[in-house]
Parts: C-alpha cells; sequence; structure tokens
C-alpha cells in the first residue's frame, strides 16, 4: 500500500514529466488494457494563490490543464491532472498513476520516475547555472572619514 | 471520499450522446406523453433505469443541486457527482432535479421548489422511474403539446398523485416538471399537461 503524501508526490512528477519521457516509458510497456472512466478532457482551472504579508487569497490566473481517469483491468484507477493542451500526456500519466498503485509500482518508479526526477533535477540545475552565469558582483570603496 | 473503483464509465461520446440524450428529453416535455427511446446509452449504476441515468448525466453539471429518494445508495451519488460534478442536497426544497428510484419514494409534489413569479423556470425538475411505462390506456393527458388528447400509462401512480398534479398546475407559471423513466423509455410531462384518470 502506499501513502497519500507518496501518491501526491508522484502525481506531481508525473504532471512535470516531458512528453519524451513518458512516451519512451510507455513504449516499453507490454500492452495494458484499460477502460475510460473520463476521457482526456481539457480545460480551465483559476490559480489562486496567498498575496504576501496579510496572506489573504486572491487569483492569481487561469491555467490549461488536460485531465483524465482511466481503470486498468485489476481495478486500480488511474487519474492524472497535467498542464497543457496535450490528451497523450494526461492520458500516460493516468496510466503511469494506475500502474503505481499496483503490484509493478517499483518497476515504474525505476524506470520513469527515477529518469524524470533526474530530468527534472538537470533543468534546474541548468537554469541556476544560466542565473549563475548573469550575476553581477559589487565592490565598494571604504570612505575615509572626514572627506 | 469517492471510491473510484464503485464509478462505472459515463458517456463515451459525451458530445455527441449528450446532445442526442437532451433532444429526448426537449421533445418528451415539447410532446407530452409520448414515449421517447433513448437507445445506446451508457449502463447505469445499480438501481437507476439507463434513460433517467442518461438525462442526468445530459443535463446535469457543477452549479446544479441534486435530491435522490432514500433507496439510492452511495454509489449513484458516487457516479453522478463524479461524472456531472453536481451538488448533492439532502431536502427535496433545495434541490434543482430530483432522481425518484420508484413512486412509492416520491415526496409530496409540494415538498420541491416551484420556481417564483419572476423566475418560474427556477422550478425542480423531477425524474420519476416507473416499473412500466405506456402510450395506450390509462390516464388522458391533453394540453399544450398534445394534439387533442392522448394516453398514458404510468404504472404505480394512482389517484393521490392526480390530486398532486392538479395542484401543482394551479400555480402555473410556478410548480414542478416531471419525466418519467422505465428503462431506456423516456416520457414528459410539464407543467401545463393536464392529466385526467
Amino acid at each position: 500500500m502506499f501513502q497519500e503524501s507518496e501518491r501526491r508526490e508522484w502525481m506531481g512528477l508525473l504532471a512535470r514529466a516531458p512528453l519524451a519521457l513518458l512516451e519512451a516509458w510507455a513504449a516499453r510497456l507490454p500492452p495494458q488494457e484499460q477502460t475510460w472512466l473520463r476521457r482526456p478532457e481539457t480545460g480551465l482551472v483559476m490559480v489562486r494563490a496567498r498575496a504576501g504579508g496579510t496572506g489573504a487569497q486572491f487569483n492569481l490566473g487561469e491555467m490549461t490543464v488536460t485531465r483524465c481517469v482511466l481503470r486498468l483491468a485489476g481495478a486500480a484507477s488511474g487519474v492524472a491532472y497535467v498542464p497543457g493542451r496535450s490528451a497523450r500526456k494526461a492520458a500516460l500519466a493516468a496510466l503511469a498513476d494506475a500502474l503505481l498503485q499496483t503490484t509493478a509500482r517499483e518497476s515504474v518508479r525505476r524506470e520513469l520516475l527515477g529518469p524524470v526526477r533526474a530530468h527534472l533535477d538537470e533543468e534546474a540545475a541548468r537554469r541556476h547555472r544560466g542565473a549563475q552565469a548573469t550575476r553581477v558582483e559589487f565592490f565598494t570603496l571604504a570612505r575615509e572619514t572626514g572627506a | 471520499m469517492l471510491d473510484l473503483a464503485e464509478v462505472s464509465p459515463g458517456f463515451t461520446d459525451a458530445t455527441h450522446e449528450s446532445q442526442a440524450v437532451f433532444r429526448h428529453g426537449l421533445d418528451a416535455l415539447a410532446r407530452p406523453g409520448t414515449i421517447r427511446e433513448c437507445g445506446d446509452v451508457p449502463a447505469p449504476p445499480q438501481g437507476v433505469h439507463a434513460a433517467a441515468n442518461a438525462l442526468l448525466l445530459a443535463l446535469l453539471d457543477q452549479d446544479c443541486r441534486l435530491w435522490l429518494s432514500p433507496s439510492l445508495n452511495g454509489a449513484v451519488a458516487g457516479y453522478l457527482r463524479f461524472h456531472t460534478g453536481c451538488i448533492l442536497v439532502g431536502e427535496p426544497r433545495h434541490a434543482d432535479f430530483a432522481l425518484i428510484a420508484s413512486p412509492a419514494e416520491l415526496p409530496p409534489l409540494g415538498s420541491f421548489h416551484p420556481g417564483t413569479e419572476e423566475y418560474p423556470d427556477r422550478s425542480a425538475t423531477l425524474v420519476l422511474q416507473l416499473q412500466a411505462l405506456q402510450d395506450a390506456g390509462g390516464w388522458r393527458l391533453s394540453g399544450p403539446g398534445v394534439r387533442g388528447a392522448t394516453r398514458l400509462q404510468a404504472a404505480g401512480l394512482g389517484a393521490d398523485f392526480l390530486a398532486q398534479w392538479r395542484h401543482n398546475a394551479r400555480s402555473f407559471p410556478c410548480g414542478v416538471d416531471l419525466f418519467l423513466a422505465s428503462g431506456s423509455r423516456l416520457c414528459g410531462l410539464p407543467r401545463t399537461t393536464r392529466i385526467e384518470s
């Protein structure tokens, strides 16, 4: 069994996973029997945020989200909410979510979540390096007193 | 918490199927007493007739408040909430739509919201499931949408229902409208239809 926090974590990873990684993983899977509970549909979600200071909530803006729900033959249900309009990405993320709830969990962690985490870490590191390259050092001169 | 394992699929092709079902509902109310065969609709959850299920899938959305009669269990609520996003209410008078499993579970028609003089369309729409529905014998229907008169036999609805229906008509333009569902067959009774036994 798994904890809700684990599932939250892997669903977040799946949402941020690039489609290419999901496709590469899916290509190596044996064919899966699945039925749709909700076919991929794209819609808008209002993102809420908290203002600094008072912490009052406000509407940050709308984002495009694609979602779907499928059921595998063994009754595990996979749910996916992914940013963007890709129905394929939502479908693969839901498939991964479903498989992660079954005994195939370790294999999916190894083959998909591992590479996704590595990819996201590399992306973050690259952005950080790029930002660091623009860093400017300021040197201040101490003024002599009385001048 | 919703258990996804209990939820069965809804429409396969939501756009076309929901439009087809909507059309059936529209024609049912426009021609009261005629019986429409809903055809190929999703398998309903336990306790719900196919026509009633399809109609609610097509009509309900996240702004609609739904009342379910007592025998309709949690799986039905979970199914409709998942597929339509509707809000479930505990009291008939708070409902925009009501699904009643059988005539025995039908509360008095007066316990549903009849709309207001300014907004008579804010009344409740009831979907009542019956064991049998036939457009021969039984009641005599007349009124808008009915050419002359037509016959309707609705199993399980008796004199008490007719009295409540007459009372419903007296508050025109307010009042409730009724869909009768039996298996995959659908029939409409808008508040303007007169029923005589």
